[in-house]
């Protein structure tokens, strides 16, 4: 494989080139916090951050999308029919990306790109971006990336793989659209065996660095039912608002709702990113809701994050580890703590009080 | 471990062991620095889970609501305190279910302030009475506590619990001579135009995950406005227009009831202080009605009660 030393003039030269080919997409520090957002010309990412507070999910999943247009004009001929609306996506590259917000695109692929349906808007959006990752050389306390299926230097879901070596970037390059973009930026010398030898010590201390850890290996076994009759949940969910920043923060959640917006005859049917935390998400129209109480709904969120999603595709958990459901539940729900609770589980004759 | 940890402790296992409450509701020492999670203890055995700290800032009103046990036991600083009577009159809740776990309180940390303050990711914290220290990698900082208070406890002038059974600790002081609306004021003082860029810039970051509302003790509708399908009155997505009207409306639900318990801008993922609302319609209420929320179970709330010699100028 491919390996690029990219110096400092190199970088910030080779960004403006490629921004006349790629609209650039980063990591900006507004305010008290990082959050991805197209750069604007001339502009850097800002790469001195641990990780972007919310998840860049958004780039590719709008959090409101339009899909269709509709008009409600009965002297027009196409009156109630619904248009598509084509979100055109020129080629465009997400610079700094962590790799588990990477890796967490390939795990939300599974659920847009299926043999029986694929998601166009979805699809369209993430085949038209390049995904330059930054190694993490300072993971988080909270960071658990190498027991979910990840790492700080973790490579799945990116183009080209970079490590900060101080003076320069040591860039790996894993696939034709990260060469693309390497030719773009006019990134063209060779890594020298020293600077391949510095990026592999980065990799290794990194991971080094991972202080907390889930333990998943019994997860696929232990039966669904005893699960999710569990006597712990209770205890799991009391402090629990029902709140969506657990999932909004997410880059592997992946639920949305459908919604009509009307303004005078014209409207748009937007898809927006729901969340299994809202009573709202599981309402029928006959007033049932069948997930009807917090417990409920919180059970649902670990249930198919770490056993649905474990059976159904048996590619370990639907979790990158990246924390930031950790760090940002106002309550102090911990999902590692959920993890680990739910591997170590046996069943007792305890069951849950609300079935 | 504080005082107040073991007078907590030593407290609800009495109240568990003699049956004077069927669990007892308070905090438990957190997965994450500067952060304890909201938990019940039914044993007695179980008390030796419950913490007291700095960061106890989540209004734990929030979680009696609509409980059926006939007895819990509450640990309940000053606002929580406020928010328990207001359940009350609201018969959210009733007073002879609560035993209330009264914790005078000396305001609660501000998590972010002190992050800002620190040069990298803060592993560890503790405390004294009147200072905090946060240790990283390569770095300690200590900072006074009162100079690191979310802003809400920095205005408090209610930190002692306005009902209690039992007191966890002896009453602190009341902060005295606090200028408790300046940043309204300043808002007040700005022209419509200034105002409206103000709160758009506000609301900019708002992801609608409801973590303000839901945070609030008072927000306990069955379903919310914003919930309601039939009719619809606010849109879902990121338009403005109905994230500001997620934002005013929630404010106004809140007008009269409010103790400025700072639940909703502490839970925020984006750091929005939408306090600011909450805090505008507080100051009406005080100035125009007279009116604090939460102080006393005898009083009805100003806006649930007519009568013929309100102070009602501002309509004439």
């Amino acid at each position: 494989m491919r390996m690029l030393l990219i110096d400092r003039r190199a970088w910030q030269e080779g960004l403006k080139r490629a921004a006349g080919q790629y609209g650039l997409i980063g990591p900006v520090k507004e305010k008290e916090f990082h959050s991805f957002r197209p750069l604007k010309p001339g502009e850097m990412p800002d790469l001195a951050f641990q990780n972007s507070r919310l998840s860049p999910k958004h780039v590719v999943y709008p959090q409101t999308e339009p899909m269709f247009a509709y008009t409600l004009d009965e002297t027009r001929e196409d009156r109630h029919l619904l248009k598509e609306v084509r979100r055109e996506i020129p080629p465009r590259a997400v610079v700094g990306i962590r790799p588990c917000d990477a890796k967490a695109f390939v795990l939300v692929r599974l659920n847009f790109d299926t043999p029986d349906v694929q998601d166009p808007y979805w699809l369209r959006a993430y085949e038209a971006t390049t995904f330059i990752g930054m190694g993490c050389n300072a993971p988080c306390s909270s960071c658990f990336c190498t027991t979910a299926g990840c790492g700080p230097f973790h490579e799945e879901g990116l183009d080209l793989l970079l490590a900060d070596l101080g003076e320069a970037f040591a860039a790996k390059v894993l696939t034709p659209k990260g060469e693309a973009f390497a030719r773009a930026a006019g990134w063209t010398a060779e890594a020298p065996a020293g600077a391949q030898s510095a990026f592999q010590e980065r990799a290794r201390a990194a991971e080094g660095r991972i202080t907390s850890f889930v333990q998943t290996e019994h997860l696929k076994s232990i039966p669904v039912n005893d699960l999710y009759n569990a006597s712990f949940w209770e205890e799991v969910s009391f402090s629990c608002i029902n709140c969506g920043t657990c999932t909004y923060s997410c880059p592997t959640c992946w639920c949305f709702d459908i919604q009509d917006e009307t303004r005078g005859k014209s409207g748009v049917r937007l898809r927006l990113w729901d969340s299994c935390m809202y009573p709202l998400f599981t309402l029928h129209g006959s007033g049932h809701n069948p997930r009807g109480t917090k417990l409920h709904r919180v059970r649902q969120r670990f249930m198919h994050k770490l056993k649905y999603f474990v059976e159904k595709y048996d590619r370990g958990i639907q979790c990158v580890g990246c924390g930031r459901c950790v760090r940002l539940c106002p309550v102090n729900i911990d999902i590692r703590r959920v993890c680990n609770m739910m591997n170590g589980f046996a069943v007792s004759g305890e069951a849950c009080a609300i079935p | 471990m504080t005082s107040t940890t073991e007078i907590l402790r030593e407290t609800a296992a009495r109240l568990l062991s003699t049956g004077a409450v069927e669990m007892v509701i308070g905090f438990r020492q957190g997965t994450v620095p500067m952060m304890n999670e909201p938990c019940f203890v039914r044993k007695p055995a179980e008390a030796g889970l419950l913490v007291w700290d700095s960061h106890c800032g989540i209004n734990l009103a929030n979680y009696v609501t609509d409980r059926k046990e006939k007895k819990i036991g509450i640990v309940a600083k000053g606002c929580d305190s406020r928010n328990l009577v207001t359940h009350i009159l609201e018969n959210k809740i009733r007073r002879e279910q609560l035993v209330v776990i009264g914790v005078p309180c000396r305001g609660m940390a501000d998590k972010r302030k002190i992050a800002m303050k620190c040069p990298g990711e803060i592993l560890r914290v503790h405390e004294t009475e009147t200072a905090i220290t946060a240790e990283g990698e390569g770095f300690t900082r200590t900072f006074e506590k009162a100079d690191v208070l979310q802003h809400n406890c920095s205005l408090c002038i209610h930190r002692n619990p306005v009902i209690h059974d039992e007191l966890a600790g002896e009453p602190v002081e009341e902060q005295q001579g606090v200028d408790r609306y300046a940043d309204v004021r300043a808002v007040e003082a700005m022209s419509p135009e200034q105002r409206w860029k103000y709160f758009e810039d506000l609301l900019a970051p708002c992801i609608r995950c409801y973590a303000c509302r839901n945070a609030c003790p008072l927000c306990y509708c069955p379903t919310c406005f914003v919930d309601e399908s039939r009719p619809q009155w606010v849109g879902k997505g990121q338009d403005p227009v109905d994230v500001r009207t997620f934002h005013f409306l929630r404010a106004y639900h809140c007008a009269g009831r409010c103790t400025d318990c700072g639940a909703c801008e502490r839970a925020c993922p984006v750091g929005i202080n939408m306090r600011l609302f909450t805090k505008k319609l507080e100051k009406d209420c005080l100035e125009l009605f007279g009116w604090e929320a939460g102080l006393s179970l005898e009083v009805r709330p100003a806006l649930d009660h007519y009568r013929p010699n309100d102070p009602n100028d501002f309509i004439r």
